[in-house]
């Protein structure tokens, strides 16, 4: 598993910080505050999706592009475009919601169960 | 009938000023606040510190009108008065509905008037404490305020667990409650100088447009600019009348732009200006950046620390302005400006 | 530059139009504001970011190896991701990554987690309906909202010319 892989994992680190570090520069350069930054990049992974570029990059670049939210966004397309590929119009509604059921669901559940084990921390 | 004002008996001064004929005694301040600010540069001066900023409570609404009990509770021990005693009390806090303080004083059974200045609330409650003494209208009135950081956050920004990066020019919210015992006549416990408020400045809204809950500051300075040039005008003094000009939150940054704005109408206050947020915590070691805020800033600041040095007779005179941001997150999020307000308050040692 | 500062403030003070006043005031604020090393908040980006998208891409290689394919592979990283980043808020230890990893906390689907975690926790007291029920994605909802909208849009382009 790990022979040979490492570029894999440079390339994940690589490219992951570079996303970062250009969004670190939105942050401390524009008073936008960090849900906007949020719906930013996922409708910009989106429309990269829609545009063919993101998923080649997502393939080459691994994780390093699919776990930021741009990947997401990307996500959310492909699963819109192959429910239309696939249904038809009612593609267009269900592909999205499916595509990002496993994350959304995984949120949801583990954030309600954590409601019930922590109490806010006091920031010091 | 017309507009004629009996000059003898007239308190008024200028356009927005009041020069008390009987100026009330400051004869109680107390300050309670959380292990931040006791750690801080006067923390040995607050009252009681808690570590735990919950106070054993299940809200941190709930655990910031126990704070605001405890520094009335401390003020009436102080002054060796029970809440009967006390004609009004004048309080108010940063959450909506002013629940923290009506939770919190609803026990003491005291007359009260609610308040909102957001962190301006010492100012204007001590104003309006001051005039109802001075009216003869009171005889012992209570000015108190308070804030919390969890509640702050929870209501103008984001839950605690939210990770965000805060910006040099945020403030960090002060944690406690401060509290004065305005009184018409001196103490019986006289620790040092007797502490009077002479007048009051009464600040309007003053607006420059300012669209960055990250930067109140920014917001609040012209506001703290118009109150202070007004004052001197009305009361026609300079600036150097006072040992301190004591701004409540401007921090850092707020701070710098007030200097200048004052320096450009030929009125300046860099080599007494002192403010509140700068004050109550060390920005180095506890990495506050732009200083602290919130209604306790202030008061805590007041109750601890100038009162020391006013009974010390380290300062004779000052010029208490603590400056206030009224905005909300439904003002701020329908895309309006942050409108600042700022009071002064003129307190002096005598004796 | 001490005197560029100074130009700055006058047409702040001497300016009577309002709308104006505000705008240079606005200006002069921007001007002497001081602001977050950016370098440094880069680099710090670039790490903590960077390594959290190693940390998945590890995750990903493991349940392959594990004998699930790329695409479930996926699906558990991201299950996994965000399972860590609620359990670290938990814990009051991602908020303190987030101090110094800014961007590089808040890009990572980890980020998106947090924001429905921190809510979570914070309004339990309001209640498990009117508490936690009406304010999980009060920080997460445009996200989910502009997500889907824009995959809406995008996608009834795709429909109409394919």
């Amino acid at each position: 598993m790990w022979k040979g892989d490492s570029m894999e994992y440079l390339k994940a680190f690589l490219v992951g910080g570079a996303i970062c570090a250009l969004v670190q520069i939105l942050l401390d350069k524009t008073t936008l505050m960090p849900g906007r930054v949020m719906v930013i990049l996922v409708c910009t992974g989106a429309i990269l999706g829609a545009l063919g570029i993101y998923e080649p990059f997502a393939k080459w670049a691994g994780a390093g592009a699919g776990v930021p939210l741009t990947g997401f966004g990307n996500a959310l397309f492909k699963g819109v475009k192959e429910a239309i590929d696939k249904e038809g119009f009612i593609g267009i509604f269900k592909g999205g919601f499916t595509a990002s059921a496993v994350g959304v669901s995984a949120a949801l559940v583990f954030s309600y169960i954590a409601s019930w084990i922590f109490k806010p921390k006091m920031k010091s | 009938m017309s507009n004629v004002v009996n000059k003898e008996v007239s308190k008024m001064k200028g356009k927005q000023s009041i020069l008390f004929k009987n100026p009330p005694y400051i004869i109680a301040a107390s300050s309670v606040a959380g292990k931040k600010e006791g750690e801080g540069p006067f923390g040995h001066l607050i009252d009681t510190v808690h570590e735990d900023v919950l106070l054993g409570k299940d809200t941190w609404e709930e655990a910031e009108s126990e704070f605001m009990k405890e520094a009335v509770e401390k003020a009436l021990s102080k002054a060796e008065l029970k809440s009967e005693d006390i004609r009004y009390l004048l309080a108010g806090d940063l959450l909506g509905q002013l629940i923290a303080t009506s939770f919190g004083i609803a026990e003491l059974k005291i007359p009260f008037f609610g308040l909102f200045g957001a962190c301006s609330t010492i100012g204007e409650a001590m104003s309006l404490g001051a005039i109802l003494i001075d009216g003869n209208f009171a005889d012992k009135v209570i000015a108190v305020t308070s804030s919390h950081f969890a509640s702050a956050e929870k209501q103008f920004r984001f839950p605690l667990g939210y990770g965000n990066q805060r910006p040099y020019s945020a403030s960090w919210t002060v944690t406690g409650s401060g509290g004065v015992v305005l009184s018409n006549q001196k103490g019986k416990k006289i620790e040092g100088a007797t502490i009077r408020i002479r007048g009051i400045t009464v600040g309007k809204i003053v607006d420059y447009g300012i669209k960055d809950t990250m930067n109140m500051g920014a917001a609040m300075a012209p506001a703290a600019c118009d109150t202070i040039k007004v004052h001197l005008s009305d009361m026609g003094i300079e600036p150097t009348y006072y040992d301190k000009i004591i701004t409540g939150d401007l921090g850092y940054v707020g701070s710098d732009i007030l200097i200048d704005l004052l320096k450009e109408e030929n009125i300046d206050i860099s080599k007494n200006h002192m403010d509140c947020g700068k004050e109550i915590f060390d920005q180095e070691s506890q990495d506050t950046h732009a200083g602290g805020s919130g209604c306790a800033c202030a008061a805590i600041t007041f109750a601890s620390y100038v009162i020391k040095q006013l009974q010390d007779r380290k300062w004779k005179r000052v010029l208490l302005l603590p400056t206030g941001s009224l905005h909300s997150k439904v003002s701020y999020n329908e895309g309006n400006t942050m409108p600042g307000i700022a009071h002064g308050v003129v307190i002096e040692a005598e004796g | 530059m001490a005197d560029k500062k100074k130009a700055d403030i006058g047409k702040v003070v001497r300016e009577k139009d309002p709308k104006r006043r505000n705008e240079n005031y606005n200006k002069y604020v921007k001007q002497v504001t001081p602001k977050n090393s950016l370098p440094k908040n880069m680099i710090a980006a670039f790490f903590v970011g960077g390594s959290i998208c190693t940390l998945g891409q590890i995750f990903i290689k493991y349940y392959m190896y594990m004998g699930a394919d790329e695409e479930m592979a996926k699906a558990y990283n991201t299950i996994t991701l965000v399972f860590l980043s609620v359990f670290f808020t938990g814990f009051g230890v991602y908020q303190k990554l987030a101090k110094f990893g800014g961007a590089g906390t808040l890009v990572p689907i980890t980020g998106f987690a947090n924001s429905v975690a921190a809510p979570a926790v914070e309004y339990k007291k309001e209640g498990h309906v009117f508490g936690i029920g009406v304010n999980i994605f009060s920080i997460a909802g445009p996200v989910i909202l502009y997500g889907i909208f824009s995959s809406w849009i995008l996608g009834l382009i795709y429909y109409i010319f394919s």
